[in-house]
């Protein structure tokens, strides 16, 4: 059971974020950190492939200036090993651009059953690769899934809905994007932290992917026109809390005549 | 100037079409000439009628998919009628399960990009513009498509107003859903629905959310609570769907649901900028947070500066004995 895990490390969600103000982009040149989205889903391949009795997980990641310390957290949670797309032409790529650049790493992991991604990144949130990528691999896929079993070569997966969830049925190889707080991901061991130093990262250009144009600014089907500030909401009173707050809500909310 | 054609992706369950899908077809029907709507089901004849009321002059239907998940055969089959020479200008859905599986495939099925979490959509010149709020709602981003057309766009729900346009029944027309191949074989195999009493975080007039705050998932007992004693809709922050507290289908923010109800009500929930775009739009927002500088004040109508662990059952009293 080889399991890729598609992987994106971004700003510290704790940092407040900006924009470039001359390429209108999310500026994400500071160190970046695992997406934490993503820990789901690399947990989630661990203990697939720890059920499944053998195999690895292949992380596949794209991201500027060489940056490995969010693949190296999830090496050191048990991954394998790692493929870095990393090139200044993939500066400006939109999330069509990334899921070709994403795909074209996934082809080149060798017996892939299984593909496993988070169901957005925390920071660009299209909420689309997922599906791009498992059109261009032309793979069956299973979004939202909160459980995965495993039974011979089919994949049962429970899929959040709307209303609770459908059990799905998929063949395999498949892509599956993880809803996040299914699986506790580990924390990564002092042992797996200094094994994680030696695991090996394969980093590739665009050229190395045979995507020279289709990517970067040049590959981009859209552009940014403008932007504004979106008009501030007014706040309205703040009290300490005396004990006797719950009755302001309660004359808060008879005001709105709501009870 | 407007559009010439635009095809909006339409939703229903039970025969009523979803209120996204409404809202987008009144919004777009100000900015093409000719709005058409594409369905996946069986009951096409059913929802012409509410399509049509909308704006829809025709509805494209793929008829029953058989158990397959919608995003293959319904990328799939827009695809064939695209490339039939039947193109529009743009092909718009809801940001929704279904909106963006179908909008990914086709995506990558076409060759075009997708813009995705939109708020508005205008016209300039003959180019669509969409606008994407970013840091929490705090900047508005504007963005338009350079490449050729169909352009796909990913709307988020209750960006628009659903009003009705008054027209006649839609148009039925059958439309072939390609074989899918390998990439077709995920199935549903049996449906789970999880009885939850009032209404839906959608629909609801008063929505509940509880954060972190709470300190331990066995608390979210008293937003459910509160929630059912105001006929409201709970709802959670992204940190306690991480924390596996609640399902993912409660939560409110950027990669969760949008809501604007009458009240919010914010409990032990600190305003991340990601939980902030889900719920600012909300017409009265009252927050409870024992730090006195959590961002959530300075959205709030109503701010209490309080242990959430104190307030929330002296609410519950107070409202019970009414």
């Amino acid at each position: 059971m080889n399991v890729v895990v598609c992987v994106k490390q971004i700003p510290d969600p704790a940092d407040p974020g900006a924009l470039d103000p001359t390429t209108k982009t999310l500026k994400r040149d500071g160190k970046l950190i695992l997406d934490e989205s993503d820990s789901y889903g690399v947990e989630m391949a661990l203990q697939l492939v720890t059920a499944a009795g053998g195999g690895e997980v292949t992380l596949v990641s794209m991201a500027p200036n060489g940056e490995v310390s969010g693949l190296r957290t999830a090496l050191a949670m048990g991954a394998a090993k790692a493929i870095l797309v990393s090139d200044d032409a993939l500066a400006g790529t939109d999330a069509l651009g990334t899921a070709k650049v994403l795909a074209k790493a996934i082809a080149r992991v060798e017996g892939a059953d299984l593909v496993l991604t988070a169901t957005e990144s925390s920071d660009g949130y299209t909420g689309t690769v997922p599906e791009q990528i498992a059109g261009l691999l032309d793979l069956p896929s299973v979004t939202f899934a909160k459980q995965i079993e495993i039974n011979g070569s089919t994949l049962k997966v429970q899929r959040q809905t709307e209303d609770g969830f459908d059990d799905v049925e998929c063949p395999m190889p498949a892509l599956v994007s993880v809803t996040a707080g299914v699986v506790e991901p580990r924390y990564p061991s002092f042992k797996g932290i200094m094994a994680a130093k030696s695991k090996p990262v394969d980093t590739l250009t665009v050229a190395d992917l045979g995507l020279e144009g289709q990517v970067g600014w040049a590959g981009a089907g859209q552009q940014i026109v403008a932007i504004e500030e979106a008009p501030a909401r007014e706040s309205g009173e703040v009290i300490e809390d005396d004990g006797t707050a719950f009755e302001k809500i309660v004359a808060f909310l008879d005001n709105l005549k709501v009870l | 100037m407007a559009l010439s054609k635009i095809w909006v992706l339409a939703e229903a369950s039970d025969g009523k079409v979803a209120t996204t899908t409404l809202e987008i077809l009144t919004k777009v029907r100000e900015l093409a000439g000719t709005v058409e709507a594409i369905y996946a089901g069986g009951d096409a004849d059913a929802v012409a009628a509410q399509l049509g009321e909308y704006g829809a002059s025709k509805v494209y239907t793929t008829g029953d998919l058989a158990g397959a998940l919608p995003g293959v055969p319904v990328a799939n089959a827009i695809a064939a009628l695209v490339e039939g020479g039947n193109a529009p200008d743009a092909i718009i859905a809801a940001t929704s399960y279904v909106g963006r599986d179908i909008a990914g495939r086709l995506s990558a099925k076409l060759d075009r990009t997708v813009i995705t979490n939109n708020v508005d959509l205008e016209v300039d010149g003959d180019k669509l513009v969409t606008t994407e709020p970013v840091f929490g709602g705090s900047t508005n981003v504007k963005t338009t498509f350079t490449a050729a057309g169909p352009h796909l766009v990913l709307v988020r729900p209750k960006s628009f107003a659903a009003e009705s346009a008054g027209g006649a029944a839609a148009a039925v027309e059958t439309i072939a859903v390609p074989d899918s191949g390998k990439s077709g074989g995920a199935v549903i195999t049996n449906r789970h629905v999880e009885e939850r009493e009032g209404p839906s975080l959608d629909e609801a007039a008063i929505v509940v959310s509880g954060g972190r705050g709470l300190g331990e998932a066995t608390s979210f007992v008293m937003v459910e609570d509160l929630a059912k004693l105001l006929a409201a809709a709970p709802g959670a922050s992204r940190a306690i769907v991480d924390a596996g507290w609640v399902p993912y289908s409660y939560q409110v923010g950027q990669t969760g649901k949008v809501v604007k109800p009458t009240v919010y009500i914010a409990a032990g929930i600190s305003g991340a900028t990601q939980h902030m775009v889900g719920m600012k739009g909300s017409k009265n927002i009252i927050a409870i947070n024992k730090d006195a500088e959590a961002p959530i004040f300075s959205v709030s109508d109503l701010g209490i500066v309080g242990d959430v662990h104190k307030i929330l059952p002296q609410l519950i009293e107070a409202l019970k004995a009414r």
